[in-house]
């Protein structure tokens, strides 16, 4: 399993005097700023890819800009690595543990530190909770735009690691199209404006740089987010497919004929009966698929657009068309879709939750694949994704108490994020690389361009101290991981075209 | 259509090896923009083609030396367009050089600046080798973003190749209205408006009045219309203004000032044109340089002269110390020798 470190293709470090370096962080930090006892560390030993483990060596939680500054400056001087933990919600290992680290949690950055309604600005924490933004600003008629599912446990500063994105992206951005400026700590404690309260700044764009740069680049101390006026209007309407080709279609066509909804969604059969159990939303449950589109804006242009989707809809083969009635079935249409993650769980002891995104066109093809590969594998998949962007979410459902499934689940997530690549997609839409797709980076990024990337590491981390092991895979791990590709035969999907 | 590829990766090999300089060129309508080229020139003029064109994607992807206007046919065609705006400065204009120059128009401050609509790139590194990043997906969080670091760079860190921007429908409806006042009106009219869900996608002062534009789907642009008054007007106004074709907008000395939408910028001899519902100023004025920066960055901004007027000139803001060296080392990342467009941006870099 991946959350095993290899010290021959993964980066290592010397070790180092635990006391010396426990000793050195308890002058730098506030009382009950550590933890150094295994009990106490626990919690941190996962993220939200709770299938891999590791410990830190010590557990730090600074509370301001200078506490920051002052750990790193200790682990650049010990050459110790760090990684850093915001709410702990990432479903793809980021903040997992390097053995010997530091981990620096971010959570008692956690204020709201300024809200300029007229400037449609706030400036805050890292650890503030996504919701939390939104919440703080309504009173004002605003909100952030970015909505990952977590937004109610997940952090702002780990959204801007990660570029979170959400079910509204399609229409509203992702984290890097939100932001505007940070402040962000380097490896030797420097600390650095980036970006700035004016819609750009002299120099290389380092804002949309760092942004998705999963902890490797600098610590995150404060972060200028963007807030746009609620919406006037918004409603969902609900189609359903009995077959997800023709869902997929009509995707496309919603597209093309110049309507951008608020949010696409798709289910398929596994999902939707999942989600209608667990929640009873009110979804059609005989289907192969079901699509949810939000429209917003205009009470006019609102009605006018869901008509105009649901005729796209019937014409692509829609057995159904209904538009939420009011209000709370609407919300309850939501809760179906976010709540379709959580009713895996009645499904199987466990899921997994695979992201990557592909060409909205190539939609059908990929979905058959997935279910050849999952009669493969013999795991069961579901379907749940941000259709309007051709965002996948296939769930893998597995049993980790039975013998080889771990590694099984693992092994088909792989080569579902193989298959998005060869389709002329990528390996993740907006749960990041981590450490779970470390291998699939090799197969999306070639030597010349992974080495570019290890390079604009090492001109903020010459050492490669921040969250090691994560997001850049070595070329040893590359060369390894691809030898044994070859000798398995040939390249996953040799049939298909690349792109 | 012609892949022009192995031609520019071996002229730029040649150049690394003998530590020559080349001055990226496209379709040549920007040189007056930045520091003064230096170097021989790298035609990329005739690395051309849209690649790949699917209106359901939202996405198009072309070589670098496209004609921009040419790509523009191409979406409205398909009744689409780039929501980013570009200036475009002569018919020759190319795409790689509107994603280098990284300049966006009036829509800037409500559909996102240049590298929001940019999803991947292949570019040339300065040792010739042929790198991609990024995609043709709106979601790709895999690898830095080094593409979106393109955006503005002046072909300081790599020849772009090809680019897969994200285009956009064209909207509905869109309507152009005007107000006779002076600024101090116009900030807090705009602050009220840019506070409700208003489709408004342009908002610009020309000194003695304001222009508001409003795009989007029919029922909501009309019934804002009407409820924001004003007087309707020709609404190829913005055309002139995106592509600078206003009075004065295109004389050498023009200094740009990128500050808050909100902000209360100093006095300052001179004209102002005030686009970006305030954010971004064209300014033609006698004050010295260092007064114009200095009025600038009193409000958390920046200036930087437009229009070079003469070849020795430092046009854009000095970044602090560690800034700039972090500059150098990511210039050192993609070109070691130093010979991609040396110090457009900056001296040094």
């Amino acid at each position: 399993m991946l959350d095993q470190f290899d010290s021959r293709i993964d980066p290592t470090f010397a070790p180092v005097d635990r006391q010396r370096l426990i000793a050195r962080l308890q002058e730098a930090l506030p009382e009950r700023g550590l933890i150094t006892k295994t009990e106490g560390m626990r919690v941190y030993e996962t993220d939200g890819l709770a299938a891999y483990r590791g410990m830190p060596s010590v557990v730090a939680l600074p509370e301001t800009t200078a506490q920051v500054s002052a750990v790193l400056r200790i682990c650049a001087e010990m050459s110790t690595p760090v990684v850093a933990r915001g709410a702990g919600t990432g479903l793809s290992g980021g903040a997992l543990p390097f053995p010997g680290c530091v981990l620096l949690s971010m959570t008692r950055f956690n204020r709201i530190l300024a809200i300029d309604a007229q400037a449609r600005m706030a400036r805050v924490q890292p650890g503030v909770r996504n919701l939390a933004i939104s919440e703080a600003v309504a009173q004002f008629g605003l909100f952030y735009a970015p909505d990952p599912s977590s937004q109610i446990a997940c952090s702002i500063g780990g959204n801007v690691a990660e570029n979170a994105g959400g079910v509204h992206c399609l229409k509203y951005g992702l984290t890097v199209h939100n932001i505007q400026r940070l402040e962000l700590v380097t490896v030797d404690g420097e600390v650095l404006e980036i970006g700035g309260d004016a819609l750009d700044t002299p120099g290389y764009d380092l804002l949309a740089l760092i942004t998705g740069s999963e902890g490797l680049l600098g610590v995150i101390t404060e972060v200028t987010v963007r807030l746009l006026p609620n919406p006037v209007h918004t409603q969902v309407l609900l189609a359903a497919f009995p077959d997800v080709r023709q869902a997929g279609d009509a995707v496309a066509r919603i597209i093309a004929a110049g309507i951008i909804p608020a949010g696409l969604e798709m289910m398929d059969r596994l999902a939707v009966n999942a989600a209608e159990n667990h929640v009873h939303a009110g979804y059609p449950v005989d289907v192969a698929a079901i699509l949810l589109c939000e429209i917003d804006g205009a009470a006019g242009d609102v009605e006018d657009g869901l008509s105009r989707v649901g005729a796209i809809c019937l014409e692509a083969g829609a057995s159904e068309v209904r538009q939420a009635r009011d209000e709370a079935e609407r919300r309850r249409f939501w809760a179906g879709r976010k709540g379709a993650f959580p009713a895996m769980g009645r499904m199987a002891p466990d899921y997994y939750c695979i992201d990557g995104t592909i060409p909205r066109r190539r939609l059908a093809e990929v979905l058959t694949e997935i279910t050849r590969l999952s009669g493969v594998y013999g795991l069961p998949v579901a379907n749940v994704f941000h259709a309007g962007d051709g965002n996948l979410h296939p769930l893998i459902l597995y049993d980790a108490a039975a013998s080889g499934e771990v590694e099984n689940a693992e092994a088909l997530g792989g080569a579902i994020l193989e298959l998005c690549v060869a389709m002329g997609g990528t390996i993740t839409g907006e749960h990041g690389v981590g450490r779970e797709k470390i291998n699939q980076m090799c197969v999306q990024f070639s030597t010349a361009e992974i080495e570019t990337f290890e390079a604009l590491k090492a001109s903020f981390d010459p050492a490669g101290l921040l969250n090691p092991g994560k997001a850049i895979p070595t070329l040893a791990r590359c060369a390894e991981y691809g030898a044994m590709h070859v000798h398995n035969g040939q390249l996953p999907f040799a049939d298909l075209e690349r792109l | 259509m012609n892949d022009a590829t192995e031609v520019l990766a071996d002229q730029v090999r040649a150049a690394a090896e003998d530590r020559r300089a080349l001055r990226i060129v496209g379709g040549d309508t920007k040189s007056w923009y930045g520091r003064a080229p230096v170097g021989k020139p790298l035609n990329v003029s005739r690395h051309t083609g849209i690649i790949d064109y699917d209106p359901s994607e939202l996405v198009l992807t072309a070589r670098a030396g496209t004609p921009v206007l040419e790509i523009e046919a191409a979406l409205a065609e398909n009744n689409q367009k780039l929501g980013f705006e570009p200036p475009i400065f002569g018919p020759a204009s190319t795409v790689g050089g509107v994603i280098a120059a990284g300049l966006a128009g009036p829509s800037r401050p409500f559909a996102g600046a240049v590298r929001d609509h940019v999803l991947g790139a292949r570019i040339l590194n300065g040792r010739g080798q042929s790198l991609r990043f990024g995609g043709t997906v709106f979601k790709n969080v895999a690898g830095f973003d080094a593409f979106r670091l393109m955006c503005g760079a002046m072909g300081t860190l790599g020849v772009i190749l090809d680019v897969s921007i994200r285009v956009m429908p064209r909207p509905e409806e869109s309507i152009s209205l005007v107000f006779n006042e002076d600024w101090q009106a116009s900030q807090p009219r705009l602050t009220r408006l840019l506070g409700r869900p208003l489709p408004i996608d342009g908002a610009f002062h020309d000194g003695t009045r304001l222009h508001v534009r409003l795009s989007g789907p029919r029922a909501g642009v009309l019934t804002a219309a009407e409820e924001l008054g004003g007087e309707h007007e020709d609404p190829t106004i913005w055309d002139q203004l995106r592509h600078m074709t206003l009075p004065n907008l295109r004389a050498p000395g023009l200094w740009r000032l990128s500050i808050p939408r909100t902000a209360k910028l100093g006095d300052i001899p001179g004209e102002q044109l005030i686009d970006w519902a305030g954010g971004q100023r064209w300014l033609s004025t006698t004050a010295s340089p260092s007064q114009v920066t200095e009025i600038a960055a009193a409000v958390g901004g920046h200036a930087s002269i437009f229009h070079r007027s003469d070849d020795d000139q430092d046009v854009f803001t000095r970044l602090p110390k560690t800034l700039f060296e972090l500059h150098k080392r990511l210039k050192a990342v993609f070109d070691p020798a130093g010979i991609l467009n040396p110090g457009r941006l900056y001296q040094g870099l």
